[in-house]
C-alpha cells in the first residue's frame, strides 16, 4: 500500500498557533462535558443517593464490562435549549459492552427533572433506537422517569416521532430479533411503563421501582383508592402477581448484574464479514490534528495530512488521484478493517461529485465501509460549471450517497454548508453516526455569504426605490447575521439539537470512527441497489 | 519385598508410602471413607477399598474393616502410616493373628513403650538418661514431697494418665507443693478419671530433641541421628529440622548411644523415635539429656531425617518388614547437610491456632527452591479438595535441604512465600514468621520459643494500598474480558471525553473498602481506594500479582501471608430475594399441617417451618434463611395460593444494601 508522506513542520508558526486555538476548543468543550456528565444540581443528586440509589452514570459503569468502551451519543443534546440546563436532555445514551457484546444503552437521569421527557429526550432515545436498530444492538433501558414533561406535552406527545414512536421502535426491533431488556429502577408512570412491558426482559428493583399506568393520586382520584406506590406498581407486584416484570433485584448493584446476566444468555455472536488486518497505528501522532487544521475555515489544507493521522500504518491507496482533485477517495484500513474514504480538498466540481459516486459504487459492490471526511464549503457556481452539469454530477453524488447501503460514518472535520452537507453525507442521508470536530461550522451557507445575499437584495430593494444605503449601514445590516450565523452554525447548536451524535476531540478521531464502524459491523452489510444516475 | 501391600492410613502419608512402594514395584491398596472417596491417595494406589463413614471411629480406626479389606484385596502386609493405628497393640495382634505382616515393630514392642513411667523404667534399668522423677504407685503426700525434696526443685507435678498440659504444675518452692498437689489431682481426676501424678524434674530452657532410630528382626539397630522438634505451639511440632542446632558430638554421641540402647532393649524392628528432653540453659550438654518417651512407628517429621542421611525411611520399614536386614550399618549412614519440615495447616495462627476447614480452591506449591538447595512437598490434597473437620488439617509439609543451617533456612522462607493456599486460614505466614524470628535463626530455640514470641509471630501487617487495590481488581472481574483485535476490546476505556470508573466494594474482616476502577487509554486499570486505605493514590497494576479468585473471594499473596477478602457476588444475593419480601408464601392451594415453628421463634435457614398438604401431596416449608418468625400460619388452616404462611421480622440490615 502507499504511505502517506506528511509535510507537516509541527515547529512551524502556523502549526503552533493553529494547535493552540484547537486546544483551546478541545478545553472548552471538554470542560462542558465535565458539566452535564455532573447530570443534575447538587441537591438532587443528594436526593437520589440518599434513596440508596446509584448516580446514572454509576449504574452505567457497573452494567458495562470494567474497561469497555463507551461511545456515547447525544452528550450535548438540549445543552442551552430550555432556559435552565437539561444535561444531555437527561438521558445518557450510547454503545458500550456488556458481557463481551455490544448494546445500546439508554440511562434515564432522574437527577434532572426527575429523568422527564423533554423534546429532545424523545429525539434522542429514539436516535438511540434508530442507532441500535440500524446496527444490530440489543437495547438495554435502565429506567427511571417520570415519564413525559408535562408543560412540553406539545411537543412530545402527539406526533410520528414522539413519545409513542419509543414503544413502536421497541416492538418492531424485537421483532427483528434485537432484544430489548429494561431495569426499572425508580419511577415508571403512564406511558413510561410500556418501556419494560414491551420489552422482552424486565428486572425491577424493590422499593424503588414503580411501574403504574396511573400513579396513588391518580387513583385516589379515580376510584377513591388509597394505594402506596410499592403495593400498586412495585417490584414485589410485578414479579409475583402482574407478570408485568421478570425479575426482583433488591437494588441497583443487584439489579444490574441481573442484566448483565440477561445479556450473556442472549445466545449473539458478532460475525464479521470483512476481510480484516491486523492493527497497525498511524506513523504520525494524532494530536498533530491540532496544528493541522487552520484556524480560519476557508484556509485550504491538504486533507491527506489527516488522513495519515487516522488509518492504519498511514497506508492509503488513492483511487483517481489526478482526476477530480478537490474531492479525495481511496482505500484504507482502521484499526484493521477495510475502509473507503472520502475526504473534501477543496469545493466540488462536476469531476470530483462524479469520482466521488464511482468510488462509492466501488465500495458497495465490495461491500467495504464508508467513512466522510467533511470539510464543503459547496458545489462550485459560475455559468460555465451550471452549464458543464454541476447539478446532474452533485445529483450523482447525492444519489450514490443517499442509496448506499455499506456503512457510513461521517465526520464534520470543517465546514459543512449548502448542498455539499448533501453530497457528503449529512444528517439527512442517514450515516450510522455522525461525528463534529470542536472547530466545524454546520449552515446552509457561510455566514459571509448569507450576509452579503441578503445584503445585496436589500441593496436592490432600497435603490430600486431610489434611495441610498451607505457601507455603514450595510456593515451594521450585515453584523446580525453574521452573528446569527456563527452562533447557529456552532457544533454545541448542532449538537444540542442533535443534528449529529456528538462533538469529538480530533485526536480521538480515530478510536470514535474504530468503534463506529465496529459496532455497525453488528449488523450483516446489505447488497446496494442504486436508483437512476442522470447521465 | 512384598508384592501388595495395604496403606491403613490417609493424607499425605498415605500417598508417601504410595510413591515409595510403587518406586519398589510394590502394589498398593489404599482405603478411604466416605469424605476421602475422591482423594489424592485413593487416586494414586492401584487399588482402593471403602472402609466407612467419614468420622475416624468408623473408618480408619476400624481394624477389622481394613484387615477385611488387606485380606479381600489380596494385600501381604498392612503399613499404618503415623496416628490412627499405628501404636496399637492389639491391632498389630490382629494382624499378625490373620497371617498379615504389621510393617512396624511387635506389638509386645509398642506395649513396653506406651505407658510412660513403665517405659522410663524400663529405660532406666537399660542405662538411658531419664528425667529425676518418682514414678512409683504411691500416692501419699508426704512421699511425693520428700521425693520432690531429692530431685530438687524447681519440679513439675504431672498426671499420670496425662497429656496435653492437664494435671500438669510447676512447683518453684517447697511451700507450695501441697496446694499444687491437690489442684493438679482435682484436675487429673476431671480430665482423665484418674488423679494419680508423678513428679519431675523441671527442665529450664527444655528442648525437645529426638533420635530416629531404625531395628531389624536379626538384632540390630542402628541410630539416623537427631531431630530438632523444639518449635511447638500448644505441644505440637510446627517446624522441625535436622540435625539440632548447637548440636555438640559429645551430646550426639551420649544421645544416640542412649537411643539404641534402647531400642536394643525392646528388640525393637522397624522405625521407632526416641524423644529426649534436654536442658539448654547452659548449652547443650552431654550430661544434661533426659529419655521423654518413645513413638514407635513412623514420625510426621521423618522426611527431615531422609533429607539429611540420603534415605528413604520408608524403603527401610518395607525391607525390614519383609524380611530383610536393615540396608545400612552405622558406619555406613554419614549426615549431610541441613533439613527443615514446615507444617503447613489450615489453622488461625491470630486465634490460637485454631483449626480451620473450607476448600481449597487455590493450592499452588512453590516451583523453584535456591541454587544448592533441594525440596520436598509431602501432601495428600490437590487445589479444589475440601479439608474436613473429620481429619487432622495439616494441607502439606513443605521439607527443604541445603548444604548448612542458614542456607537450609533461606530456602524454608523462600519456599513459604511461594506457597499460596485459599479457601481456608493457613498458617503459611506464622511459619515464614517463625523462620525468620530472630531466635530461631540463632539456633536458639527451645519449646518456649513460640509461646513467648507469639504476638511478633502471629500479627499480620495490615494490606498495603497496593494489596486492596489487586483484590478490588480482581473482584471486580477486570480481566475476564476477552482480548481480540476488536476495537471494543482493544481500544479500553475509550470515552469522549471524561472516563468512567466502575465502584467495586469488598471486604477484609469487618471493614468496608470501596474502590473506583478506571481503564487508561493505555490499557492499565487504574484503582482509586477510599480512606483509610488510599484516598488520594492510584494504583497502576500493571503485572497482576500473586493472587487467587474463589467463590466469593479474592485472596492476595504477599510473601508468605495470605490476604483474603470478600466480594460479595451480587448475585448470589438472589437466593435472599425470596426471603427479601420477609414472608413465605404458600405456592398452592393447600391445607397447613404439623406448624414446627412459633411467633418469636429464632430459626435457622434450611429449618422445617410447617407443611403444607397440596395436590394429595405434603410440601416441606423450610426458612429461606436465618430469621426470627413475625407470624405464622395456623395449623389445620385452609390457604389458597399466594396467602403468607411464614412472615419474618424485618431485619434492617438484610434489606438495605444498597450501594453507594
Amino acid at each position: 500500500m502507499a504511505t502517506l508522506q506528511t509535510q507537516i513542520s509541527p515547529s512551524s508558526e502556523t502549526f503552533r498557533a493553529n494547535a493552540e486555538r484547537m486546544r483551546a476548543l478541545v478545553a472548552d468543550i471538554s470542560e462542558k462535558a465535565s458539566a452535564v456528565e455532573r447530570g443534575g444540581s447538587e441537591e438532587a443528586r443528594e436526593r437520589h443517593i440518599s434513596r440508596g440509589k446509584l448516580l446514572p452514570r454509576e449504574r452505567l459503569a457497573q452494567l458495562l464490562d470494567i474497561g469497555s468502551p463507551f461511545l456515547e451519543i447525544g452528550q450535548f443534546a438540549a445543552w442551552s435549549m430550555y432556559g435552565e440546563e437539561i444535561s444531555s436532555a437527561g438521558m445518557i445514551a450510547g454503545i458500550g459492552r456488556v458481557e463481551g457484546t455490544e448494546v445500546m444503552i439508554v440511562v434515564n437521569d432522574a437527577t434532572v427533572k426527575g429523568g422527564t421527557y423533554y423534546p429532545l429526550t424523545v429525539k434522542k432515545h429514539l436516535r438511540a433506537q434508530e442507532i441500535a436498530l440500524q446496527n444490530n444492538l440489543p437495547c438495554i433501558y435502565l429506567v427511571d422517569s417520570g415519564g413525559a414533561n408535562l408543560p412540553n406535552q406539545d411537543e412530545v406527545f402527539p406526533d410520528r416521532e414522539h413519545f409513542g414512536r419509543i414503544f413502536y421502535n421497541q416492538a418492531n426491533m424485537s421483532a427483528a430479533g434485537i432484544p430489548q431488556i429494561a431495569c426499572v429502577m425508580g419511577s415508571c408512570t403512564a406511558g413510561g411503563a410500556y418501556v419494560p412491558a414491551m420489552s422482552d426482559e424486565t428486572i425491577m428493583v424493590r422499593n424503588q421501582a414503580t411501574i403504574f399506568l396511573g400513579g396513588p393520586p391518580l387513583v385516589k382520584a379515580a376510584t377513591g383508592e388509597d394505594v402506596s406506590a410499592e403495593d400498586l406498581g412495585g417490584a414485589d407486584v410485578h414479579t409475583r402477581l402482574s407478570g408485568v416484570a421478570d425479575h426482583y433485584a433488591l437494588d441497583d448493584e443487584h439489579a444490574l448484574a441481573i442484566c448483565r446476566r440477561i445479556v450473556k444468555n442472549l445466545n449473539r455472536n458478532k460475525t464479521v464479514s470483512l476481510n480484516l488486518h491486523k492493527s497497525t497505528p498511524p506513523l504520525h501522532p494524532a494530536d498533530e490534528l491540532y496544528g493541522i487544521v487552520p484556524t480560519d475555515l476557508r484556509q485550504p489544507y491538504d486533507v491527506r495530512e489527516v488522513i495519515a493521522r487516522l488509518v492504519d500504518g498511514s497506508e492509503f491507496d488513492e483511487f483517481k488521484q489526478n482526476y477530480g482533485t478537490t474531492l479525495i477517495t481511496g482505500f484504507a484500513h482502521l484499526h484493521g478493517m477495510p475502509v473507503g474514504i472520502i475526504a473534501n480538498n477543496g469545493v466540488l466540481f462536476s469531476e470530483s461529485a462524479v469520482k466521488g459516486a464511482h468510488f462509492i459504487e466501488l465500495c458497495c459492490q465490495r461491500r467495504i465501509p464508508l467513512v466522510f471526511l467533511q470539510n464543503i464549503t459547496g458545489f462550485m457556481v459560475g455559468r460555465k460549471y451550471e452549464a458543464g452539469g454541476i447539478a446532474k454530477d452533485g445529483a450523482k453524488l447525492v444519489m450514490a450517497v443517499a442509496t448506499a447501503r455499506v456503512p457510513k460514518v461521517t465526520v464534520i472535520i470543517g465546514g459543512s454548508f449548502g448542498a455539499g452537507n448533501y453530497g457528503m453525507c449529512g444528517r439527512a442521508y442517514s450515516p450510522r453516526f455522525l461525528w463534529m470536530w470542536p472547530n466545524a461550522r454546520i449552515s446552509v451557507m457561510g455566514g459571509e455569504q448569507a450576509a452579503t445575499v441578503l445584503a445585496m437584495v436589500k441593496r436592490d430593494g432600497i435603490e430600486r426605490k431610489g434611495g441610498e444605503w451607505s457601507a455603514e449601514e450595510e456593515a451594521k445590516f450585515k453584523k446580525p447575521i453574521l452573528m446569527k450565523y456563527e452562533h447557529e452554525g456552532h457544533p454545541l447548536y448542532s449538537s444540542a439539537r442533535l443534528w449529529d451524535d456528538g462533538i469529538i476531540d480530533p485526536a480521538k478521531t480515530r478510536e470514535v470512527l474504530a468503534l463506529s464502524l465496529s459496532a455497525a459491523l453488528n449488523a450483516e452489510i446489505e447488497d446496494t441497489r442504486f436508483g437512476v444516475f442522470r447521465m | 519385598m512384598f508384592s501388595k501391600i495395604l496403606i491403613a492410613n490417609r493424607g499425605e502419608i498415605a500417598c508417601r508410602v504410595i510413591r515409595t512402594a510403587r518406586r519398589l514395584g510394590v502394589h498398593t491398596v489404599a482405603v478411604y471413607s466416605d469424605a476421602d472417596a475422591q482423594s489424592l491417595h485413593v487416586e494414586m494406589a492401584d487399588e482402593a477399598v471403602h472402609i466407612g463413614p467419614s468420622p475416624v471411629g468408623e473408618s480408619y480406626l476400624r481394624g477389622d474393616r481394613i484387615i477385611a479389606a488387606a485380606l479381600s484385596s489380596g494385600a501381604q502386609a498392612i503399613h499404618p502410616g503415623y496416628g490412627f493405628l499405628s501404636e496399637n497393640p492389639d491391632f498389630v495382634d490382629q494382624v499378625v493373628a490373620t497371617g498379615l505382616t504389621f510393617i512396624g515393630p511387635s506389638a509386645a514392642s509398642i506395649r513396653a513403650m506406651g505407658l510412660k513411667d513403665a517405659a522410663k523404667r524400663l529405660m532406666e534399668k537399660a542405662g538411658v538418661p531419664v528425667v529425676p522423677g518418682y514414678h512409683g504407685e504411691a500416692q501419699e503426700i508426704v512421699l511425693l514431697a520428700s521425693k520432690a525434696r531429692e530431685i530438687g526443685y524447681p519440679v513439675l507435678i504431672k498426671a499420670r494418665a496425662g497429656g496435653g498440659g492437664k494435671g500438669m504444675r510447676r512447683v518453684e518452692h517447697p511451700d507450695d507443693f501441697s496446694e499444687a498437689l491437690s489442684s493438679a489431682r482435682r484436675e487429673a481426676k476431671a480430665a482423665f478419671g484418674d488423679d494419680r501424678v508423678l513428679v519431675e524434674k523441671y527442665v529450664d530452657k527444655p528442648r525437645h530433641i529426638e533420635v530416629q532410630v531404625f531395628g531389624d528382626n536379626f538384632g540390630n539397630a542402628v541410630h539416623l541421628y537427631e531431630r530438632d522438634c523444639s518449635a511447638q505451639r500448644r505441644h505440637q511440632k510446627v517446624i522441625e529440622e535436622a540435625p539440632a542446632p548447637g548440636m555438640t558430638p559429645a551430646l550426639r554421641k551420649a544421645m544416640t548411644e542412649a537411643a539404641v540402647k534402647a531400642a536394643k532393649a525392646i528388640n525393637y524392628s522397624g522405625a521407632g523415635t526416641i524423644e529426649f528432653i534436654v536442658d539448654a540453659s547452659q548449652g547443650l550438654k552431654a550430661d544434661r539429656f533426659w529419655f521423654m518417651e518413645m513413638n514407635t512407628r513412623l514420625q510426621v517429621e521423618h522426611p527431615v531425617t531422609e533429607m539429611v542421611t540420603g534415605t528413604d525411611l520408608v524403603e527401610w520399614q518395607l525391607r525390614v518388614a519383609s524380611g530383610e536386614k536393615l540396608p545400612k550399618e552405622q558406619g555406613e549412614i554419614a549426615l549431610n547437610g541441613h533439613a527443615f519440615e514446615a507444617r503447613i495447616y489450615a489453622e488461625d495462627a491470630a486465634k490460637g491456632f485454631l483449626p480451620a476447614t473450607g476448600t481449597l480452591h487455590h493450592l499452588k506449591f512453590p516451583q523453584a527452591v535456591p541454587e544448592g538447595a533441594s525440596m520436598r512437598i509431602e501432601t495428600g490434597v490437590r487445589a479444589g479438595d475440601a479439608i474436613s473437620p473429620y481429619y487432622d488439617p495439616m494441607i502439606a509439609k513443605l521439607v527443604v535441604h541445603a548444604k548448612d543451617r542458614p542456607a537450609a533456612l533461606e530456602a524454608l522462607g523462600t519456599t513459604l512465600s511461594q506457597t499460596e493456599v485459599a479457601g481456608s486460614t493457613v498458617n503459611t505466614a506464622f511459619l515464614a514468621a517463625l523462620a525468620a524470628d530472630p531466635d530461631f535463626r540463632a539456633g536458639d530455640v527451645d519449646t518456649g520459643l513460640i509461646a513467648r514470641h507469639q504476638q511478633p509471630l502471629t500479627d499480620v501487617a495490615p494490606p498495603t494500598g497496593e494489596i486492596v487495590a489487586a483484590a478490588a481488581l480482581a473482584a471486580s472481574d477486570a480481566g475476564s474480558l476477552p482480548s481480540s483485535n476488536d476495537p471494543w476490546s482493544s481500544l479500553a476505556g475509550y470515552a469522549h471525553f471524561h472516563g468512567m470508573a466502575r465502584r467495586t466494594r469488598l471486604k477484609f474482616g469487618e471493614d468496608d473498602i470501596g474502590a473506583r476502577i478506571s481503564v487508561r487509554p493505555d490499557g492499565r486499570f487504574q484503582v482509586a481506594l477510599d480512606a483509610p486505605y488510599d484516598n488520594t493514590n492510584s494504583h497502576d497494576l500493571r503485572a497482576i500479582p500473586r493472587l487467587a479468585r474463589w467463590p466469593g473471594h479474592v485472596t492476595v499473596f504477599d510473601g508468605a501471608v495470605g490476604y483474603t477478602f470478600t466480594a460479595p457476588d451480587p448475585l448470589a444475593r438472589s437466593d435472599d430475594a425470596a426471603a427479601a419480601s420477609g414472608s413465605l408464601r404458600a405456592p398452592m392451594p393447600g391445607l397447613v399441617k404439623l406448624v414446627r415453628a412459633a411467633k418469636g421463634d429464632v430459626v435457622a435457614r434450611g429449618q422445617p417451618l410447617l407443611i403444607l398438604e397440596a395436590m394429595k401431596m405434603e410440601h416441606t416449608i423450610t426458612a429461606p434463611h436465618d430469621g426470627t418468625i413475625a407470624e405464622i400460619a395456623a395449623e389445620g388452616s385452609q390457604v389458597s395460593d399466594g396467602t403468607v404462611l411464614v412472615r419474618f421480622v424485618e431485619e434492617p440490615n438484610a434489606s438495605s444494601g444498597a450501594g453507594v
